[in-house]
């Protein structure tokens, strides 16, 4: 029997407190199909930050939802997003990952076109119509919309999306917190993290702020902190969940590891304590005390919706990830930092950024194998068919492990895929 | 280990088949699993890193993400780990199959030893297998008669990680 059609996507029962996702959605091709026409393709997505394109004629070649991109600076210090495809016969233009270039030629037919995309010319001008190369059909078609906020760089497929800064809402507080860590200015580190999961790219949204499943998955990384000399300070592991709106959610929270942006364990010696201290006194200076206590010693895992993951946790880093089919999903992650960080302090952040994340540390592979084998479990959906987000529901305020922050993300997926005036399951 | 550790030839230098002879006993004691004897392979300062793929191959873990960069420490930290049955991501055991070919010996003196090769690894984990190749750098260190190494640099020739997901197995 398959899955009924009239079963919801996401079922809602206010007066059990129950929270119910269908597994349907991570294995029906229509629903993926669905999510590359109403989110990936509506949505505000991720592309790059500006530290990633530092002189002019910079460019990284990157696939955002799906569409190969030319995320590269001009001449004159303008960021463009252009479609990496030939107007001729449709060639990806670029075939580089990154460089830097005064213009780019197509191999295919020889043309030519400047950093803006313009064609500049081509083998054989004559024989086109005398007007052909202002034809803007004859350029490099730039992606209808592209903004920015504290150096993060989105594109949007919609011409009619909302602004950038609306649509991210109540996040953008969030943003500001973790990038005032910097006065320079934020940049990526060199070397980015391109792994993949064989899973529902849904799989890694929830887990990426799931606070609950830390003590049984990660049970190996915390025995490792305990065992490590210094590198735990006397703080509990506690705080808050939250809907942001619009489909972002946030967990904020204390920890007992070291943070790079203010919170010291004694591993980092006396020389990084009175690098520690110098940067709160500031903060607290610029900022006040409550702010730059937040900034120091509180953890945020953010999820912009519908896939990029700021975790400003024992490091910094800046996640995306796209689905490539239902089960299969591609990540691409970075460190990030202040520009104006010692070396010292940068070498920490590193370390402990490899010592909790990406593919080869102590933790995210343990979250890999999780998601791969839910991905396994969804065999059965056809007779075991709910996943359950229910906990910490009415709750006045749920806690960081709670569920709050992927019901968000969820009720903001369900209305996109399903329209507004048919929010499905919704029983109160 | 004793054999392979074990330098028979003059003292402070090391012939290709003695390297050769170190890497395979390497691959075994990693293909068997018996991660411990693995790491009294290396010295006390010795490090074990993986760079990520689009950064240069020598670039360095201070100032680069990577996608792993032990220290001795952190490396003792991995084996203690990989041993748990919590450490899910390689609980049970994937089975793997580290093939070692084209060793090189770069340059030697006063019992350091630069060694090159080409490696080839296969894992099968559940249903899926998959393969990791490219080149490792090794840093090898001969004293007391017995082979150690200083440092293993691990220079993938894929893009990414796209087919194998994650590197939860030694390289």
């Amino acid at each position: 029997m398959k899955p009924n059609g009239n079963d919801p996507l996401v079922m809602i029962d206010n007066d059990r407190h129950l929270f119910k996702v269908s597994r349907n959605n991570f294995t029906d091709p229509d629903v993926f199909v669905k999510e590359r026409e109403r989110i990936f393709s509506t949505c505000w997505l991720y592309l790059g930050h500006e530290s990633e394109l530092k002189k002019p004629g910079d460019f990284v070649t990157r696939v955002v939802g799906g569409r190969s991109i030319l995320f590269n600076k001009d001449r004159q210090g303008n960021i463009r997003a252009l479609f990496n495809s030939c107007p001729h016969r449709g060639s990806q233009v670029c075939r580089e990952r990154k460089g830097n270039a005064k213009s780019f030629q197509c191999f295919y037919h020889g043309w030519v076109f400047g950093q803006d995309g313009a064609l500049r010319n081509q083998p054989g001008e004559e024989s086109y119509g005398h007007d052909f190369k202002n034809d803007p059909d004859s350029n490099m078609r730039q992606v209808p919309r592209l903004e920015s906020y504290r150096g993060l760089y989105f594109l949007c497929y919609d011409p009619e999306a909302i602004p950038l800064v609306d649509y991210l809402g109540n996040a953008k507080e969030y943003l500001d917190v973790i990038f005032d860590q910097s006065v320079d200015g934020m940049e990526v580190i060199g070397g980015t993290q391109e792994y993949a999961m064989n899973a529902n790219w849904k799989l890694l949204v929830e887990n990426s702020i799931d606070g609950y499943h830390a003590t049984s998955t990660h049970a190996t990384y915390l025995d490792y902190l305990k065992s490590m000399e210094g590198g735990l300070t006397n703080v509990a592991l506690s705080g808050v969940g939250k809907d942001l709106g619009n489909g972002h959610g946030v967990i904020e929270y204390s920890a007992p590891w070291g943070r790079p942006a203010g919170q010291w364990v004694s591993l980092w010696g006396d020389e990084g304590k009175k690098e520690i201290d110098a940067l709160n006194a500031r903060n607290e200076k610029l900022y006040g005390k409550e702010k730059a206590d937040r900034i120091a010693y509180k953890n945020r895992n953010l999820l912009i919706f519908p896939n990029l993951i700021i975790n400003d946790i024992m490091s910094l880093t800046i996640r995306t990830f796209f689905p490539q089919s239902p089960n299969l999903l591609h990540v691409n992650a970075w460190a990030a930092g202040p520009q104006e960080e010692s070396a010292a302090a940068r070498k920490f952040r590193l370390s402990n950024f490899l010592e909790f994340l990406g593919p080869g540390g102590f933790a995210t592979p343990d979250d890999v194998e999780a998601l791969e084998h839910c991905q396994l479990g969804y065999r059965n959906s056809q007779e075991v068919r709910w996943n359950d987000i229910s906990k910490g529901m009415g709750l006045e305020q749920p806690a960081m492990d709670d569920e709050e922050q992927m019901r968000a993300f969820w009720r903001e997926w369900s209305r996109r895929l399903t329209g507004p005036e048919q929010i499905q399951g919704e029983r109160t | 280990m004793n054999v392979a550790t074990e330098k028979g030839s003059d003292a402070g230098t090391l012939t290709r088949s003695e390297v050769e002879d170190f890497l395979y006993a390497e691959a075994e004691l990693l293909d068997e699993w018996r991660l411990p004897e693995w790491l009294d392979l290396f010295t006390d300062d010795a490090t074990y890193q993986i760079p990520p793929t689009d950064i240069p191959a020598d670039a360095s873990p201070d100032n680069n993400l990577f996608y792993i960069a032990d220290d001795r420490y952190r490396l003792g930290e991995r084996v203690k780990r990989l041993m748990k049955r919590t450490a899910h991501a390689e609980y049970p055991h994937s089975k793997t199959r580290h093939q070692v070919s084209n060793v090189r010996i770069l340059s030697q003196d006063d019992g350091q030893v630069e060694v090159a090769c080409n490696f080839l690894t296969y894992r099968t984990k559940d249903d899926f297998s998959n393969i990791f190749f490219g080149k490792l750098l090794y840093g090898l260190e001969v004293s007391d008669g017995k082979i150690r190494i200083r440092s293993k640099r691990v220079v993938l020739d894929t893009n990414g990680l796209r087919n194998q997901g994650r590197i939860s197995i030694i390289l």
